[in-house]
């Protein structure tokens, strides 16, 4: 069964978003990276500083097999982006939710979290999915 | 991620194998067949500096006897027919009229007027067709499919000889590169040939479908010593494409000729007159307008199939195969370029997403066992 931290937040694209200080820091879920199989690059993120809002592709995440667009699941400005990945891309298999995080956002609004899913939601859409 | 309808899908006899060993089951073609168990890297590596064995059921098997079954392969493939010898192994192209590739096959001699073809699994229905309706009474032989009535199995890697000698009385040190013998192993009577699509040593075993759970029991008996796994269709595409094997469909199509993609090796115009060999002189008289290239990406990402290549700003084609190459840490491909731009060094673009990554043109394979 894939790990779903309580503490943490979710889209139904399988993004996690972790809020501390009105700054988002996104990764892809346990569930995503299992999908996905070993992943060998992460990249293509605009720089930190750029806009974006929810739907904007912001970064992609390639295993052996394939490959796949993250999605901001937030409107905000990228203030940080992984670059460890970029040399160790596997983190995002071995630590998805520590190490292998993928961008930073600073939120627009605070309280604009309201179409994220809790764990509990989450996990029902994994099993729904599978 | 979407539920796979196993019950529309065809089974090999290993389908229970799979999914007791974990495998990830995906519809390969048709094919309810394992993309993966562990891991594509893991069973990459295991192949490579171990042993591995391969579920390939899903391939096909006809079956041509007769007075006249040399006649009818040498006009029905590229390669001379005639020059195998009982126990060889040959790898070839059958062409339609134009000079594109109907299929990659292996022929197999296995006594005078006696051939075995093993053909590509989404290519036996077309195969079929094609050999039968070129197949009339004169030639004197038979065709038969047995695709559905027997199974396949590789079992790859450096350890692969040591692991079967355990199974069979044949002496395998005497079975050289591409070639095979007929005999019992693991109490099955067997085809036993010394070929593989991974770059390492190894052997193919072909057995009438029946016999499939005593021989992956047997199989996987004898190879707990060696630390055989199973390995899914994921890293059986990485290690042939790091041995540059043409994958039929990717690489090699009915828009490309044999000669086009660096298989003149396999075409022997003064053998016979196959079908398709008018539009290959024709095409070496004219110039042969584009080869296959091996290429390794300069920058960052991952060439994939598909992807448009880009020479001197100019969209010239599309990569054909492309990965992530486990053995060597870097993205490597396949591509089409125009004659008298493929040297080693040559350099060109291919575009992922929204960025033109260098790529230059390598050395093939790019991949070579070390013993």
């Amino acid at each position: 069964m894939a790990e779903i931290p309580a503490n943490l937040l979710y889209s139904s694209d399988h993004e996690w978003v972790a809020i501390a200080d009105g700054v988002a820091t996104i990764g892809i879920t346990h569930h995503a990276q299992d999908q996905l199989g070993d992943i060998v690059f992460c990249g293509d993120s605009p720089e930190p500083g750029k806009k974006v809002e929810k739907g904007d592709a912001v970064a992609v995440v390639e295993s052996v097999k394939a490959n796949s667009d993250i999605y901001s699941p937030v409107d905000g400005k990228i203030v940080a982006v992984n670059e460890e990945l970029e040399e160790e891309p596997e983190l995002v298999n071995s630590d998805p939710y520590g190490k292998g995080w993928i961008l930073k956002v600073k939120l627009k609004d605070v309280d604009d979290v309201h179409e994220l899913l809790n764990a509990e939601q989450y996990e029902k859409l994994v099993e729904n999915e599978s | 991620m979407a539920h796979v309808d196993f019950d529309a899908l065809k089974k090999t006899p290993f389908f229970d194998h799979h999914v007791a060993a974990g495998a990830r089951v995906v519809d390969f073609g048709g094919w309810a067949l394992p993309v993966q168990y562990e891991g594509i890297l893991a069973e990459h590596a295991c192949v490579r500096e171990n042993v591995g064995l391969f579920d390939v059921s899903h391939m096909g098997e006809f079956f041509v006897e007769g007075p006249g079954a040399e006649a009818f392969l040498q006009r029905m493939t590229t390669n001379d027919v005639s020059a195998l010898n009982d126990g060889q192994a040959q790898y070839t192209v059958a062409l339609y009229e134009h000079g594109g590739i109907v299929d990659d096959l292996l022929i197999y001699r296995r006594g005078e007027g006696r051939y075995l073809v093993c053909v590509n699994a989404a290519c036996i229905d077309k195969d079929w067709d094609w050999f039968s309706s070129h197949h009339t009474g004169a030639d004197d032989c038979t065709l038969e499919n047995a695709s559905e009535s027997w199974a396949q199995l590789a079992i790859q890697g450096r350890t692969a000889q040591a692991l079967l000698q355990k199974l069979t009385a044949v002496d395998l040190s005497g079975v050289a590169y591409y070639t095979f013998v007929e005999g019992a192993l693991a109490g099955v009577e067997c085809i036993i040939a010394r070929t593989g699509y991974t770059g390492e040593d190894g052997f193919e075993l072909f057995f009438p479908r029946e016999h499939a759970d005593a021989m992956w029991t047997a199989l996987f008996g004898a190879g707990e010593e060696f630390g055989l796994k199973p390995i899914g269709l994921g890293a059986r595409d990485t290690l042939r494409l790091e041995s540059k094997y043409c994958l039929y469909g990717n690489d090699i199509t009915d828009k490309t000729t044999p000669l086009e993609a660096r298989l003149a090796w396999i075409v022997k115009l003064d053998a016979s007159d196959f079908i398709g060999r008018d539009a290959l002189i024709a095409q070496n008289e004219s110039g042969i307008p584009r080869r296959l290239v091996g290429f390794q990406l300069q920058g960052r990402g991952i060439a994939r199939h598909g992807y448009e290549v880009v020479l001197n700003g100019e969209v010239i084609g599309e990569v054909t195969s492309g990965a992530h190459s486990p053995s060597l840490g870097t993205s490597i491909g396949l591509c089409y370029l125009p004659s008298g731009r493929t040297k080693v060094g040559t350099e060109f673009e291919v575009q992922v997403r929204k960025n033109r990554i260098p790529a230059t043109v390598v050395k093939t394979p790019f991949y070579k066992r070390p013993y």
